[in-house]
C-alpha cells in the first residue's frame, strides 16, 4: 500500500527540500484559494487599516449610537455610534501584531532552550523540561491573567504572558526532534567534520526540524488570538479606547438586546481568522510531512 | 509499575514546587498596595497616619521578608488554612472558595461527561463510516467547535435561547436551567476535541494488521470494532482528557464571566483585579494541585492500561 502511494507521487516532490513542497500547495483546490484571500486581507488589515476603513475607527456619532447595519456603516455603529467595520478592520492590527509577536518570543526562547536541552540532557535538560511542564500543565487563561495583572495590562505584557506560555510548546518540540536526530548520520559526519556544538545546533539540526515548526507557528498564532480576544473580553486585554476584537465582544454584550448585530460580526471575523490560520496548519502538516498526514 | 508511579509522583511534586514559587513572587510583582486598594482612590476620603497603615501591614504579615512569607503560606496551604481575604475583610478565604468550588465543578464535569457520552460514539461512527455524510457533518462541527472562541459561542446561546427563543435565563443561577447554557459551552469544546481524537485514532487501528486478522478469521464488523480495535483506539482519548483537563478550567473562567456565575473562574477574575493576594494565590495553588493530580492519574491510567509505557 506503502509503497504504491509512493510509486504515485510525482518525482520532483521526491527529490526537492521543503520549499518546492510548499509550492506545491499552490497546485491546489479552492478552499485553498479561499483562505489563501482572506489571509491576504487580513495582513492588508494590519498594514494599511487606514486605507481600508471608510471610517475613523474612534470616530464618534452620538445621534447614531447602535444603528442596525446601512450603506454607509456596513455592520453598523456601537454604543458611541462608532463605525463596527472600521473597528474590526482596526482590531485585525491588534490581534496579528500581538499574535506575531507573542509567537516568535516564544520561538526565540523556546528554540535555544530546546536545543540547549536537547543537545546537552542532564541536569540542565532536566531542569528545562520541568519548568516547560509547569506551564504546560497549567490552565492557559490563569498563566496569562496572572503575567498580565503583574505587569499591567498593555500590548508589552500581554505579548510576554503569551510569548512564556507557548515557549514549552516550541521547545519540546526542538528537543524532541534534537534527540531524534543527534545520532543520526548526517549529524555524526559533521561533527567528524570538526563542526562545533553550536554550528551542529543552529546550521545542521535546525534546518531538519523546521517542518514541525512551522506547523507549531500557525496553529500558534491561531490559539494567540483567541487568547488575546479572551483576555480583552475578560477586560484585562488592550485598554480601550483602542479597537480590539475581545473588547468590542465584551461591549457588545451590554447591548445584546438592542443591537445583536454588534456582537454578531466580532465573533464571525476572529471565528473566520483562527479557521484560517488552523486550516493553513493542517495543510503545511499534510504538504510538509506526509507521515503525519491526518486520516 | 511501582518504580513508573514513583517517578512520576516526583515530577509531579518538583512541578507544583515551581508553581507554588512561581506564584507567590507574581503576586508579589503586583502593582500597588492592598490596603490601599482597600481603602479605595486616594485612601477613600480615609486619612491614615504612616503608623497606621504599618500596623494594617504588619497585621496582615505584608512587611515580613518573602521568603518568610511563602514558607508561612506554604505551611498553610497544607493545613487548609488559607488566610483571611483582604478586599471583604474578615471573610476566611476557605469559605470563599468552597461556595465556588460547587458551580465550577458541576458545569465542568456536565460538560465533560456530556462531551464524552456524545463524542466518543459520534467519533466512532465517523470513523467507521469514513467520508460518509456524518464523518462530513461531525468533521465540520468538530472544528467549528475548535476555532470559535468560547465567549463568542456562549453570547449567541444567549441570543438563541434567551432572546429569540426566550427558553433559558441569560445569566445567574435563579434556577437549574441557569446551568444548561454554561455547561452546553464547555461541552461544545471538549466533544470538538474528544471526536477528532476517537476519530483519528481509531481510523489508524483499523488499518493494523490485527484488524486485519479479526476480518479474515471472518470476525463481523460490530466485533472487529467493538472488542479489538476500540480498546486501543480509546487510549489516546485518556491522554487527551487529562490534557483537556486544565483547558476545561480555562474555559470555566470565560463561561463564569459571561454568564454571571459565582464559580471559581470568576472569583479568580474578581480577586486579581482586587489585588487578593490570599485569594488569588490559594486558587492558583488549589488548581496546580488538581492539575498536577489529574496528570498524574492520566499517566497511571494510560500504564495500566498499555503495558508499553511502564517498561522504558
Amino acid at each position: 500500500m506503502g509503497q504504491i502511494a509512493a510509486l504515485e507521487q510525482p518525482p520532483e516532490t521526491i527529490k526537492r527540500g521543503p520549499l518546492a513542497k510548499i509550492r506545491q500547495l499552490r497546485k491546489t483546490s479552492k478552499p485553498v484559494l479561499l483562505a489563501g484571500t482572506i489571509l491576504l486581507l487580513v495582513l492588508l488589515s494590519t498594514l494599511f487599516p487606514g486605507v481600508l476603513s471608510p471610517h475613523d475607527p474612534n470616530e464618534i456619532h452620538p445621534e447614531l449610537s447602535l444603528s442596525p447595519p446601512s450603506l454607509d456603516f456596513i455592520l453598523g455603529t456601537d454604543e458611541f455610534g462608532r463605525d463596527i467595520f472600521s473597528r474590526i478592520i482596526f482590531g485585525t492590527r491588534v490581534a496579528i501584531v500581538i499574535s506575531s509577536a507573542s509567537v516568535g518570543l516564544a520561538f526565540v526562547i523556546g528554540i535555544p532552550l530546546g536545543l540547549i536541552s536537547g543537545l546537552f540532557g542532564g541536569l540542565a535538560d532536566g531542569l528545562t523540561m520541568r519548568v516547560m511542564d509547569a506551564v504546560l500543565a497549567f490552565p492557559s487563561l490563569i498563566f496569562t491573567i496572572l503575567i498580565v495583572a503583574a505587569l499591567g495590562a498593555s500590548p508589552f505584557s500581554i505579548i510576554v504572558s503569551i510569548g512564556f506560555l507557548f515557549t514549552p510548546r516550541f521547545a519540546r518540540l526542538v528537543r524532541g526532534s534534537v534527540l531524534v536526530l543527534k545520532d543520526v548520520d548526517f549529524v555524526v559526519a559533521s561533527r567528524a567534520c570538526g563542526a562545533g556544538n553550536s554550528r551542529i545546533m543552529f546550521r545542521t539540526i535546525l534546518p531538519n526540524t523546521m517542518a514541525p515548526i512551522l506547523i507549531q507557528i500557525t496553529l500558534g498564532m491561531a490559539l494567540a488570538i483567541s487568547i488575546e480576544a479572551g483576555l480583552s473580553y475578560l477586560g484585562l486585554g488592550i485598554q480601550p479606547p483602542t479597537a480590539t476584537w475581545g473588547t468590542m465582544l465584551r461591549d457588545a454584550q451590554r447591548y445584546l438586546y438592542l443591537a445583536p448585530w454588534y456582537t454578531l460580526a466580532p465573533g464571525i471575523i476572529i471565528f473566520v481568522v483562527i479557521l484560517v490560520l488552523n486550516f493553513f496548519g493542517d495543510r503545511l502538516r499534510d504538504a510538509l510531512d506526509p507521515r503525519l498526514k491526518r486520516v | 509499575m511501582a518504580r513508573y508511579a514513583v517517578v512520576r509522583l516526583v515530577e509531579g511534586l518538583v512541578v507544583l514546587l515551581l508553581i507554588s514559587v512561581a506564584t507567590f513572587l507574581i503576586m508579589r510583582l503586583l502593582p500597588g498596595d492592598p490596603v490601599m486598594i482597600l481603602l479605595g482612590e486616594g485612601g477613600g476620603g480615609i486619612r491614615m497616619t504612616e503608623e497606621q497603615i504599618d500596623a494594617i501591614h504588619r497585621r496582615w504579615g505584608l512587611d515580613d521578608p518573602w521568603h518568610v512569607q511563602y514558607l508561612l503560606w506554604v505551611k498553610n496551604m497544607f493545613t487548609g488554612n488559607f488566610g483571611k481575604s483582604i478586599f471583604r475583610p474578615g471573610v476566611p478565604v476557605r469559605e470563599m472558595i468552597f461556595e465556588a468550588v460547587p458551580v465550577t465543578f458541576i458545569i465542568s464535569a456536565a460538560g465533560l461527561i456530556i462531551a464524552l457520552a456524545l463524542a466518543i460514539p459520534m467519533g466512532i461512527m465517523a470513523a467507521t463510516k469514513r467520508n460518509s455524510l456524518f464523518d462530513y457533518a461531525a468533521t465540520i462541527f468538530s472544528t467549528l467547535g475548535i476555532a470559535l472562541p468560547n465567549f463568542w459561542i456562549a453570547l449567541m446561546l444567549i441570543v438563541l435561547f434567551s432572546l429569540v427563543l426566550k427558553w433559558l435565563p441569560p445569566f445567574g443561577l435563579h434556577s437549574w436551567q441557569g446551568y444548561i447554557m454554561p455547561v452546553m459551552v464547555i461541552a461544545t469544546l471538549q466533544m470538538a476535541v474528544i471526536m477528532r481524537v476517537t476519530r483519528g485514532s481509531l481510523i489508524e487501528e483499523l488499518g493494523e494488521d490485527y484488524v486485519r486478522t479479526a476480518r479474515a478469521k471472518g470476525l463481523a464488523e460490530r466485533g472487529v470494532i467493538g472488542t479489538h480495535a476500540i480498546r486501543n483506539a480509546l487510549l489516546p482519548v485518556v491522554t487527551v482528557i487529562g490534557v483537556q483537563f486544565a483547558y476545561i478550567l480555562s474555559g470555566t473562567i470565560i463561561v463564569e464571566t459571561v454568564f454571571a456565575l459565582p464559580g471559581i473562574g470568576r472569583l479568580f477574575t474578581d480577586s486579581v483585579l482586587h489585588l487578593d493576594y490570599q485569594v488569588v494565590q490559594s486558587i492558583v495553588f488549589l488548581l496546580a494541585v488538581i492539575v498536577v493530580v489529574v496528570n498524574l492519574l492520566t499517566d497511571l491510567t494510560y500504564a495500566l492500561i498499555d503495558p508499553r509505557i511502564r517498561i522504558e
